[in-house]
């Protein structure tokens, strides 16, 4: 086998799969956005979309909270996988336990969360309990809009951090022990040595995580949903109530290629900032 | 590593058999449904309603998406596996042309509700779906709230404006706002201004939508609402909020309140819906079973069909999902709590003197989601959003009158009949 | 002993309290949730609706023997691990060598593909749902176990040819070189050089392609009539059930998930030790 096909060959099984089961559907929706029913060509539907009085509301909630919940996960996780690298001891068991929220669906992570924050929920019992208030309090309400966002906040860290979290252990796992070693040797402390070593070995790692946590950032729906009802329009909403409420598939369809645009955006630009140069490649 | 490989490749052979195994299995009639979904509903409808029908059913229960998605694949397609469907009249007007007629089936001695026939038609000559069961929206206190209840109101006879003052009494001498509305992403706030509030205040629903006396109800709907537990925005079955009691009165569908009813029948009560100036407002809720043209075996399908408007079929459906029957029958008397109390709360309002029932939307099409969220929008717009009340109904107004001048719908009551599409004034 | 070593005994006894202190602090972040979704499933209705609540459970199974003796839940359980399984061997057979061939050849069209992979995980899978559901109706894929999990793997591929290709990226090139000077092929030097080092990581990608396909809803109530899949079962009727009811069902689905975790964690952490050399 010559080193020129190889890559191809390699990559024809997915590539093959993906033209199959996500190109081609994906193509009889896209073209959805831009035609009518009886394939007229038009624009109207994108215009129907950006037109609707929701539309800048659940595109800037959808970004904020992109932009609030991402970076915090980067960097709790970063910090995990440093404390997880370093043990001796019981490594196995916490590293365990912080990949708990990886088997908790985004529906089943929604109906905890809710639990804890509603107005009868377990936070407000141990405040009434403890005698710090005494009437419950209603955090999810429609006017602390603020409050649900950082409740969505809390919960999506809480769901979603576990992700990168192996991504990132995996990664540092492939960090010859030996640079740490000489590092030592010279004096680097622990600081140095994680901006020194750490960081840039784990550059592949960072970048592959950071992608696909925007990407299902931008997706997020189910736990705004449970914690925000209505209050907090995100972008996911707006496709599930055109595409099955109001069965208007056309713009349900255009506010999914919104997604999937910003995601491609994103994506290159994560993958602009973090790129390793060639000379610098183990 | 070489044994998580071994069990890797003894695992691949393993499925691959069991998926192979699997493609023959006996071909059940599929009951594809969007009532029945609690857990304990789909159970009682497989264990007591269709366990007397004559063929094996399986019963399905599905959210709204995958409900929808399945069956439009199956249309597209041209085959599938949906033998019967149960869903609200609303969710069929899309899909008049893929149902089968239904006008030959053979309903036995049940006497079925004509109006309710008639909704069957989808507005064309043939019979699309027929009834299966009904619901309307009614009030729910816990018996707390009565003491706080305004002096000389009716329980049975209340008023918008009693309500408000109710609700204020309450949020000021308990502290914390005791009325809840279901207002969240699943909750069906567009029925109770459509069927209950525009009838109750414009006696309208569609014409005088942006009327002076639209503009009074919704700011009475404001004063409502400051009054209202501002969780709302997240509730959708309003049983859960009584039964935890975060809010002691509420608005809700029948079955939506069912649970909390049967869980403590002695400590809640069910009641008419307020009355407004132009009267009692109110909406029945009709769910029908249909055929899909590509239902795999017709026969069977429309035997199922006609086994579910059999009366004691009907009573058993009563006593599973909490929906009432379509047909005349005799209620025995040994029936859930849930229906006793909200049996009796619908009988008051409908038999009030000044009822005002009013219709499903009908002639919709495709619109019918589009119809709602106009009332969706208009709340959320002014009671959420804060938005001055006379902009915002000029606004929806314009969509409402386009929405019914692109489906050509004529009016439906309490709207006088128009030649043409519904005007909105 | 001079006062700078003890200056720094202090300090890095600080530190390491400090690092405990997180350690603690973080896990039960993690668990007090998790706890109190399985505190509530074992406490009867009444309980789980009262205010305040208790946070310790009093061991009532009611909620919990229902969803055992629901219909249907024992072959759900099975379909959806079957499911899970074939997404797993699926995602890895077709996403790792295209991982492999991202890391290790500079080739045309490469980045188009890497964004073709995310695309997929960047479209929202209800509405592929559709006409995914039209082909398979007219293939004979529809509602068959193989069908959904080739649709999970859909979802699953950008994870595993993602964190596979950032793994083969991690491993220096002249490991793989120096096996093939001292006579191995390139298969060879893969099989015996290569994949020892990157097994966690392929675990790590088997792990979630497993996770995904377990907690798919959507795609699993469309696609599957007779082998319906427990969350496809379960987690859509949970929004309309009773509290104590969706908290048991929670549990239900969220249970398997962590035993299974629990199950293949020592591929997926202890082996880095090794991978150290």
């Amino acid at each position: 086998m010559q080193n020129k096909w190889l890559p191809y060959f390699l990559l024809l099984p997915a590539t093959l799969f993906l033209l199959l089961f996500f190109l081609y559907p994906f193509g009889m929706v896209a073209y959805q956005a831009f035609a009518t029913d009886e394939g007229v060509l038009t624009t109207k539907y994108i215009t129907k979309m950006t037109s609707h009085w929701k539309f800048k509301t659940a595109l800037s909630n959808t970004m904020w909270l992109a932009l609030a919940v991402v970076p915090i996960q980067m960097v709790l996780a970063l910090y995990m996988a440093t404390i997880v690298s370093k043990l001796k001891k019981g490594r196995d068991l916490i590293l365990y336990i912080w990949t708990i929220p990886l088997g908790i669906s985004d529906l089943a992570a929604g109906l905890i969360w809710l639990a804890i924050l509603d107005q009868t929920g377990f936070l407000n019992s141990l405040l009434v309990g403890l005698g710090i208030t005494d009437q419950p309090t209603t955090f999810l309400g429609y006017q602390n809009k603020g409050t649900i966002f950082i409740a969505v906040m809390l919960a999506e860290v809480w769901r979603a951090t576990a992700i990168i979290l192996v991504i990132l252990v995996a990664g540092i796992g492939l960090i010859p022990k030996e640079y740490y070693e000489a590092a030592e040797v010279f004096g680097a402390g622990g600081w140095k040595r994680f901006t020194k070593i750490t960081l840039p070995l784990l550059k592949p790692s960072l970048q592959t995580a950071l992608m696909l946590r925007v990407i299902l950032a931008f997706e997020v729906f189910a736990v705004v949903a449970a914690l925000g009802g209505t209050n907090l329009p995100v972008l996911m909403g707006e496709v599930y109530n055109r595409q099955f409420v109001l069965q208007d598939s056309h713009v349900a369809a255009a506010f999914a290629l919104l997604i999937l645009l910003i995601s491609i955006a994103f994506t290159l630009l994560i993958m602009w900032l973090l790129r390793t140069p060639k000379e610098a490649r183990l | 590593m070489k044994s998580f490989v071994k069990q890797t490749g003894a695992a691949v052979v393993a499925l691959s058999l069991s998926v192979v195994a699997n493609s023959a299995s006996a071909q059940d009639l599929l009951f594809w449904s969007k009532q029945g979904k609690p857990v304990e509903e789909a159970q009682a409808m497989r264990d007591a309603v269709l366990s007397g029908f004559e063929g094996s059913v399986d019963f399905q229960p599905n959210d709204g998406g995958p409900w929808l998605t399945r069956l439009q694949a199956e249309i597209e397609a041209g085959e599938g596996k949906i033998g019967v469907l149960g869903a609200l009249h609303g969710d069929y007007t899309t899909f008049a042309d893929d149902l089968a007629d239904l006008s030959d089936i053979d309903l036995g001695d049940a006497a079925m509700n004509e109006t309710f026939m008639e909704l069957g038609k989808l507005g064309t000559s043939e019979q699309k779906y027929i009834p299966w069961m009904q619901a309307t929206y009614v009030m729910a206190a816990n018996k707390k709230a009565l003491e706080h209840l305004p002096e000389g109101a009716d329980i049975d006879a209340l008023t918008y404006d009693q309500l408000i003052e109710w609700s204020k009494t309450m949020a000021e001498e308990t502290g914390s706002p005791k009325f809840g509305f279901p207002a969240g992403p699943k909750g069906l706030k567009h029925r109770f201004f459509q069927g209950y509030m525009y009838p109750s205040y414009t006696n309208s629903m569609v014409t005088k939508f942006r009327s002076a006396e639209a503009e009074t109800a919704w700011n009475k709907f404001k004063e409502l609402w400051s009054y209202t537990n501002p969780g709302s925005t997240g509730y959708s079955a309003m049983q859960e909020q009584l039964l935890t009691e975060e809010v002691w009165v509420v608005f809700d569908h029948t079955a939506r309140l069912a649970n909390a009813f049967n869980e403590r029948p002695d400590d809640f009560i069910a009641f008419p819906a307020p009355a407004g100036p132009t009267g009692r407002g109110f909406m029945p809720v009709v769910v029908g079973v249909a055929i899909p043209k590509t239902a795999p075996d017709m026969d069977a399908a429309k035997k199922l069909v006609s086994y579910m408007a059999n009366p004691a079929t009907q009573i058993e459906t009563l006593k599973a999902l909490s929906f009432f029957p379509v047909v005349d029958v005799e209620l025995p008397s040994d029936m859930p709590a849930a229906v006793q109390l909200s049996g009796s709360a619908i009988a008051k309002m409908s038999g009030s003197a000044d009822a005002n029932p009013g219709l499903l939307p009908v002639g919709l099409g495709d619109l019918g989601g589009e119809f709602s969220q106009v009332y969706t929008d208009t709340f959320e717009r002014i009671v959420l959003g804060g938005e001055d009340v006379r902009a915002v109904l000029d606004a929806q107004a314009e969509t409402l009158r386009n929405v019914m001048v692109e489906a050509n719908a004529p009016c439906w009551a309490p709207d006088p009949a128009s030649d043409g599409p519904c005007p909105v004034e | 002993m001079s006062t700078e070593s003890t200056v720094v005994t202090g300090n890095q006894r600080i530190a390491k309290w400090s690092v405990n202190i997180s350690i603690v602090f973080l896990c039960l972040w993690v668990l007090v949730p998790i706890y109190l979704l399985i505190a509530n499933t074992f406490s009867s209705p009444a309980e789980v609706n009262a205010f305040p609540k208790r946070i310790y459970p009093s061991f009532d199974t009611e909620s919990v023997r229902f969803f055992m003796n629901f219909y249907g839940v024992g072959s759900a359980l099975w379909n959806s691990f079957k499911v899970a399984c074939l997404t797993m061997i699926m995602s890895i057979a077709v996403g790792a060598p295209a991982g492999y061939a991202l890391s290790r050849f500079e080739f045309r069209g490469k980045n188009t593909f890497r964004v073709l992979v995310l695309m997929t995980r960047a479209f929202p899978l209800p509405l592929l749902a559709l006409p995914l559901a039209v082909m398979f109706i007219k293939v004979g894929l529809d509602d068959t176990v193989l069908g959904l999990a080739i649709v999970h793997t859909v979802l699953a591929l950008p994870f595993a040819v993602l964190i596979t290709f950032s793994l083969f990226s991690g491993v220096p090139v002249e490991l793989e070189e120096a096996a093939w000077t001292l006579g191995c092929n390139r298969l060879q030097a893969f099989i015996k050089v290569i994949f020892p080092l990157v097994l966690p990581g392929i675990a790590a990608s088997a792990i979630f392609a497993f996770v995904i396909s377990w907690n798919e809803v959507f795609a699993a109530a469309v696609l599957t009539i007779e082998h319906r899949t427990l969350p496809a079962f379960l987690l859509q009727s949970l929004d309309d059930a009773p509290l104590h009811l969706k908290f048991a069902g929670g549990a239900v689905l969220v249970v398997p998930a962590l035993i299974f975790i629990f199950m293949v964690r020592k591929y997926l952490f202890s082996m880095w030790g090794i991978a150290n050399r």
